[in-house]
């Protein structure tokens, strides 16, 4: 395999409601911050590749708009993936693996507040058995949940993880949910859709991300240190929720395995995680161990750009790698409801060498 | 299954209605654009690299991905790059038939503005004929292109095919 590093990332701070600007108005300063940090010239950047859902804004081809904020012309070899970033920045790092291109920019964004993001997340569930019963996506996570607790899990230890991000979330400039509640006050608040209360669900997000990838000796000469992708892997379980063993994630488990995360101590992880419970699951499924830093930037809890929040997972474990905050880190992306599809990426400052 | 189950056929079709509400947001350059309308004005971006005036902007060259940062305001007048005449009546349609929907070229600007011609017979109108807007009464105007009612004819002469080449 080629060597392919994160040299650069960029995020908007994430907001409920971003009243004046349009995707392209959002999206434009954070690829060029992206592009600028890279240091390798616009034009010069070999494929282009998005990640963003028209159903988010209710406009068929909502994101070939995005391409303004890329600068196009002349014509650039470009792709679009209909799924969170993270699965544009797969699809740069294979595209990079043919080796005749040493560079790729990947850019992702939602602008949630448009429309009724939990009921817009309804329309990705089966349409002939579960879809016209309107089960929104905090239905479908309360399931889960219910499901969770059952299995001996308490709604004490889902708080914790609300705490614990909100905590974080303080020194994240970029966040959106901050707060020192402790576990006994965010208890005492009304359940949203039982067992979730309000601090278990991720809010709701306009935002906007970007990474520039480079490859072998490109990243070197760009990048003092580099984020080497050392590990990618994702996977997908069945659509039916009922076949599924809710309560674990069997495509993490296997996407983990499959890119190497136990293979060597982790510092950090960044796990998009939407509801506190499903934090848990993902520890567990990519054995993560007490002494690793879970969410630092706070999380999907504290920031929740849909369809750029699992690309902006590995961008937060990437600029510790950059700063020299960390060495080894996993980013974890998921999609579908209740954990049905999932990413993992391990990034390493050695990967390269 | 029982047996009147089965008599009664496969299920071919099933009917799954869906509503969701949307709340459109222009944008920054957009919504200068639409409230200029609303002013009985057309605005316009530069971009400051390659120069090319949008409009409606949005906000970016899509050329070169950079912000359009400098504001124009346009004369208004401009040239018919491209028409059609409108035979088929439609659901909702709101003008007599036959009318013609052209791309205006407007003076200043470096991409074409969808709109109507009015003002003449629709087998009169032509590729190069100059046109100004008819705007709707003031207190009447909105933030919507519908704030001018249609192009008309200037009675100028043809614009030159060159000035409006790259455009059709």
């Amino acid at each position: 395999m080629r060597d392919v590093a994160v040299v650069s990332f960029a995020q908007m701070p994430s907001v409920r409601h971003e009243e004046s600007r349009n995707e392209v108005e959002m999206l434009m300063p954070v690829v060029a911050e992206a592009i600028e940090r890279s240091g390798i010239g616009r034009k010069e950047i070999g494929f282009t590749v998005s990640g963003s859902c028209d159903y988010l804004a209710g406009v068929p081809f909502a994101f070939v708009a995005g391409l303004d904020s890329v600068g196009a012309w002349p014509p650039i070899q470009e792709s679009h993936v209909e799924m969170d970033g993270a699965w544009a920045l797969y699809e740069a790092w294979v595209r990079l693996q043919y080796g005749d291109i040493d560079s790729a920019l990947v850019y992702a964004f939602g602008k949630a507040s448009m429309g009724d993001l939990p009921k817009v997340l309804t329309l990705q569930l089966d349409p002939y058995y579960v879809a016209p019963l309107w089960p929104d996506a905090l239905s479908m996570a309360g399931l889960q949940a219910r499901a969770f607790l059952d299995a001996g899990h308490t709604e004490a230890e889902m708080a914790e993880v609300a705490v614990r991000s909100r905590r974080s979330a303080k020194d994240n400039p970029n966040a959106q949910v901050r707060g020192d509640e402790t576990v006994d006050d965010l208890l005492g608040r009304p359940y949203v859709a039982a067992p979730l209360r309000a601090h278990d669900c991720a809010p709701i997000s306009d935002g906007a991300c970007a990474i520039v990838l480079a490859a072998g000796n490109v990243a070197r000469d760009v990048c003092d240190r580099p984020a080497w992708i050392t590990g990618i892997d994702h996977r997908i379980e069945a659509h039916g929720l009922g076949v599924r063993d809710l309560t674990t994630s069997a495509s993490t488990r296997t996407a983990g395995e499959r890119a190497g995360v136990g293979s060597k101590p982790i510092d950090v992880a960044e796990l998009y995680a939407p509801f506190t419970h499903q934090e848990l699951i993902l520890r567990d499924a990519l054995g993560l161990g007490d002494g690793v830093s879970v969410n630092p930037s706070g999380g999907a809890l504290a920031a929740n750009p849909f369809m750029a929040a699992g690309l902006a997972r590995i961008g937060e474990v990437a600029q510790r790698i950059h700063r020299g905050d960390a060495s080894r880190g996993v980013a974890h992306a998921t999609s579908g409801p209740a954990l049905q599809q999932n990413l993992v990426c391990v990034l390493d400052a050695e990967g390269g060498k | 299954m029982s047996d009147a189950a089965v008599e009664e056929g496969p299920v071919r079709s099933i009917r799954t209605p869906q509503h969701f509400v949307y709340q459109y947001s222009p944008g920054q350059a957009t919504s200068r654009f639409l409230r200029g309308l609303e002013q009985g004005r057309i605005l316009g971006q530069r971009c400051p690299q390659c120069g090319k005036v949008y409009t409606p902007p949005r906000g970016a060259c899509a050329s070169d991905g950079v912000p359009t940062t400098d504001e124009v305001e346009l004369p208004g007048t401009g040239t018919v790059t491209t028409f059609c005449v409108v035979n088929v009546p439609f659901y909702g349609q709101k003008i007599e038939i036959p009318y013609v929907s052209a791309t205006v070229l407007l003076d200043g600007a470096d991409i074409g503005l969808f709109h109507l011609i009015q003002e003449v017979a629709a087998d009169k109108v032509h590729m190069g004929m100059r046109v100004e807007p008819v705007w709707v009464e003031p207190a009447d105007r909105t933030p919507s292109l519908e704030s001018i009612k249609y192009f008309r004819p200037t009675g100028e002469p043809d614009a030159p095919f060159d000035s409006y080449k790259e455009h059709v």
